[in-house]
């Protein structure tokens, strides 16, 4: 078969012809290993049509995000949820694509005001496990007609279809950001400060802990920023002095990239909570160093290899295993467990999608704690 | 619109059905009298009608468990309903259903500040969501023109949207998680306060599934901080395609308004002549709101004159306070209700690229004229999503069967231009049989294999959102009667 297919075509040919597992690949710059054949998207790269007048863009799912960045930023856009890049945290190489960020719903520290990559995504071409090629959504804003399955798509890591194509809204870069920070060095109180930022008119767009710091983003026109930037001080005074950060860009994309532990031994883990509940939840854990996004509720936590994290969860919310080695990620697994009922339906979904259960197999199935 | 015979052997089974339900729910929360029953034979597409089997209202998940195990059971189809305003036909009964109306959980259950969500009971009015939350400064983002009337759980079934989406979102943006009754009676939580679930994104694919996939009984909601302020800016144009270059030019610019409403000249007139709102009598008007403190609102305003200025526009006016910004959106919050003074009328709901507009807006002006009916066109300019409202008579006959030929043409021709036949209402009984125009079979296939895993059974709203024929095999014949 077509292990790198060129075209959608080839792709629904491939995939209809499998013997066997396949293993969904765009840049590999997550470090999966797993069984089966390898089959690479990077054949469907390009972009199709960008209209920013519409504030639209459709694209190859094998395309490299740094050709979509760049295309965008020369019409002086952006995609708005700010996808993280994983090299620098998993230690890989190879070039992120369009379709490893869609199919993990890739959302960076701008999550928290514009939603994630699901919310920006308005359209996917995919081929399902038998081969036939799948359209839902399409190119347009504002779409209800039929199933959301664009939804369903984004986030679904490869295990219901593989993308051909997906359409993008894009959203005018700012003029300007500007980034508070203040001294607090527990998650409880940093969480609080947090909150009153996000709790304020002032369309924060980043809100994290990180190093002993809150840190606090605010984008737009130049006036309007430095007039928000000036409120939010006041919000933030109660907590501590606060000062403006000079190289605030590349400290956003340290945030987004978790880059306090880059190349620092340990498993890194990715919980969701309730920001309310982030500092019973880091104590819980018991272990390990900490970074906060999406104003608490978003906790990258790296600790001592082969430390279970969802055992130690006792809030709502989830925990993901993002870095381990791969004996690890085997042997308990990556994803964090549903309750019965929506197991059930997410194992009747795969079963619909891909019956042969080609597609990486047992990467969102796997039994937990085996 | 063709719905499918009722089920003699289900019909059959009314008396025993009520009794069961009798049995589970308080005695006024089920409704089997004929008379009775027609204050839900339909929603706002008010042209179809069909009391259903019977009625009932539950008051709490258990109760809507309940009665959804009873109908599992014995085979009967339900229909969710919430405040019944769907445009699309998506409450419409059939005789041998159970409509499951949720109008009486309309409690909030919790409101959380520093965390920014409200969690409520479904039933509970969009604008009411808001408003339990309006004296500590909030809002709920998603503003459906209905809010006064329609549930949270309609806006989640159909994923609606309103004026303010452009900045804010639609409904899916804004929703957290959901309690959901499955068919079979089984409670799920899905999502919650934190955000995004674990494994599949299943709250994604049932915002938006018309009541097919289970009741949703709950919601968490994503709350915002109120802007320190908004204003709005009205601009007429000479021409449909200078207003549509306009709107393409501020989207442009960098500037992001929370609003951008488009009128066409017939709205305008009608508007006009029913709320004196003061509009200039021009081919295209734009409202155009933005948001902040006085001195952003300035500046944002400043840009957008600027790049209007550069369309020369036949009127430009700014509100200087509360009261004009008022008189501004008066015409435009009246437009139905305006239709509604002068016809019968019926609204569409497409979404286009909106680079299209301009051609479009032309080539509906043909048709118009080429059916013999009267369109005035009101939208959600910046995100595409138009309104056609076309403009008949019910009393005539053969027009409601013209009207929706015309109907028909706009939203292909939406479709044509890289559109869609729906951008908020959903597609209900009214467009059903128009998504082959949009999907393919596989297409469509793919969207009913998740119905077959929620709902096996096709009971839930079986009659929607996919045209009959290609549903005749799910639907029927259901499964013997218990
Ligand atoms: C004058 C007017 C203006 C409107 N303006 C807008 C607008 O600006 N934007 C917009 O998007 N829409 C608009 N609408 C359409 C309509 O108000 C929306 O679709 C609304 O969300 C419907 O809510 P409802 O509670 O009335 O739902 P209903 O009409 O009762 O039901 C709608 C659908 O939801 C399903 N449903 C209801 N309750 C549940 C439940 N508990 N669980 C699962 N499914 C359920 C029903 O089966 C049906 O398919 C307008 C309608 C009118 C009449």
């Amino acid at each position: 078969m077509a292990v790198k297919p060129e075209n959608e075509a080839e792709l629904s040919a491939g995939v209809a012809g499998a013997r066997g597992p396949l293993r969904v690949q765009g840049g590999g710059t997550r470090g999966f290993q797993g069984a089966g054949e390898l089959l690479e998207t990077g054949g469907l790269a390009g972009i199709e049509l960008y209209e920013p007048g519409a504030l639209t863009l459709v694209a190859g799912a094998g395309t490299p995000l740094a050709e979509i960045e760049a295309a965008l930023e020369a019409e002086g856009q952006r995609l708005a949820f700010e996808p993280m890049d994983h090299r620098g945290l998993m230690g890989t190489g190879g070039e992120p694509t369009i379709g490893g960020v869609v199919a993990a719903n890739v959302s960076g520290p701008r999550r928290i005001q514009v939603g994630a990559c699901r919310d920006h995504l308005l359209g996917v071409r995919f081929v399902d496990g038998t081969g036939q090629v799948i359209s839902n959504g399409g190119r347009v804003m504002k779409n209800v007609t039929g199933y959301d399955l664009v939804k369903l798509m984004a986030g679904s890591w490869g295990t219901l279809g593989v993308l051909s194509q997906v359409s993008l809204k894009v959203l005018p870069k700012p003029e300007t950001q500007a980034t508070l920070a203040v001294e607090i060095a527990d998650a409880g109180t940093a969480v609080r400060a947090l909150s009153a930022a996000l709790g304020s008119p002032f369309e924060v767009s980043g809100a994290a802990h990180a190093e002993g710091q809150a840190l606090v983003r605010i984008e737009g026109f130049e006036g309007s920023v430095s007039y928000r930037a000036g409120r939010l001080a006041e919000v933030l005074a109660p907590f501590g002095a606060v000062r403006e950060v000079a190289e605030g860009a590349a400290l956003w994309t340290g945030i987004r990239d978790v880059l306090a532990f880059h190349g620092v031994p340990g498993d890194v883990w990715r919980i969701s909570v309730k920001p309310g509940d982030t500092a019973a939840a880091v104590a819980d854990f018991g272990t390990g160093q900490i970074v906060l996004d999406w104003g608490g509720g978003l906790i990258w936590a790296l600790v001592p290899e082969g430390t279970d994290l969802r055992a130690r969860l006792r809030v709502p919310g989830h925990a993901t295993l993002v870095r381990a080695a791969a004996g690890t990620r085997a042997r308990i697994g990556m994803f964090h467990p549903e309750s019965a009922p929506l197991a059930r339906i997410a194992e009747g979904l795969r079963a619909r999608f891909d019956p042969r259960g080609i597609f990486n197999p047992g990467l969102m199935s796997a039994p937990v704690g085996a | 619109m063709e719905m499918p015979l009722p089920d003699p052997a289900i019909l059959a089974k009314k008396s025993s059905l009520v009794e069961r339900l009798r049995a589970v729910l308080p005695g006024d929360a089920v409704i089997s009298d004929e008379a009775e029953t027609r204050a839900y034979e339909c929603d706002a597409l008010t042209a179809y009608r069909c009391p259903p089997l019977c009625a009932v209202l539950p008051s709490s998940t258990e109760q809507v468990a309940a009665v959804l195990r009873i109908c599992h059971e014995m085979g009967v189809p339900v229909v969710p309903r919430g405040s019944g305003t769907s445009l699309a036909g998506g409450a419409l009964p059939t005789a041998d259903c159970v409509i499951l109306g949720v109008a009486r959980m309309n409690a909030v259950l919790e409101t959380d500040y520093n965390n920014r969500f409200i969690r409520v009971q479904t039933g509970r009015t969009n604008l009411s969501v808001s408003g339990a939350v309006e004296e500590e400064n909030f809002f709920y983002a998603p503003d459906p023109s209905s809010q006064l009337a329609c549930a949270i759980a309609g806006n989640i079934a159909m994923n609606s949207g309103g004026a303010h989406c452009l900045k804010y979102g639609v409904t899916t943006n804004n929703l957290m998680g959901v309690t959901m009754v499955m068919m079979d009676g089984t409670v799920v939580e899905i999502g919650g306060a934190h955000l995004d679930a674990p494994g599949l994104d299943l709250l994604g694919v049932i915002c938006g599934s018309e009541g097919q996939l289970g009741v949703v009984t709950e919601a968490t909601l994503r709350i915002l901080r109120k802007p320190e302020g908004a204003r709005p800016v009205l601009m007429g144009f000479d021409s449909n395609e200078v207003a549509g270059a306009c709107v393409s030019d501020i989207i442009k610019a960098g500037v992001l308004p929370v609003a951008i409403e488009f009128m066409d000249r017939p709205c305008i007139e009608a508007c006009e002549a029913f709320a004196q709102a003061g509009y200039p009598m021009c081919e295209a008007l734009l409202i155009v709101e933005v948001e902040g403190s006085e001195a952003e609102i300035a500046h944002q305003l400043g840009l957008i004159k600027e790049i209007a200025a550069r369309h020369n526009p036949v009127e430009l006016r700014e509100a200087k306070d509360a009261d004009e910004a008022g008189r501004i959106w008066l015409g435009r919050k009246s437009a139905f209700g305006a239709m509604g003074q002068i016809n019968d009328y019926m609204c569409l709901d497409g979404t286009i690229p909106v680079s299209e507009l301009p051609f479009v807006l032309r080539r509906i002006g043909e048709l118009s004229r080429e059916y013999g009916l009267d369109v005035a066109n009101v939208f959600h300019a910046g995100d595409g999503n138009m309104h056609p409202l076309i403009l008949f008579n019910a009393n005539e006959p053969g027009q409601l069967e013209l009207c929706e030929a015309l109907g028909a043409e706009i939203l292909k021709l939406c479709v044509e231009v890289g559109g869609c036949l729906t951008g908020e209402h959903g597609v209900g009984i009214e467009k059903r049989d128009l998504m082959l125009h949009q999907y393919s079979d596989a297409d469509l296939e793919a969207q009913m294999a998740v119905k077959d895993v929620f709902d096996p059974q096709w009971l839930l709203n079986p009659a929607k959102v996919f045209p009959l024929s290609v549903s005749q095999a799910r639907r029927a014949p259901r499964p013997a009667a218990a």
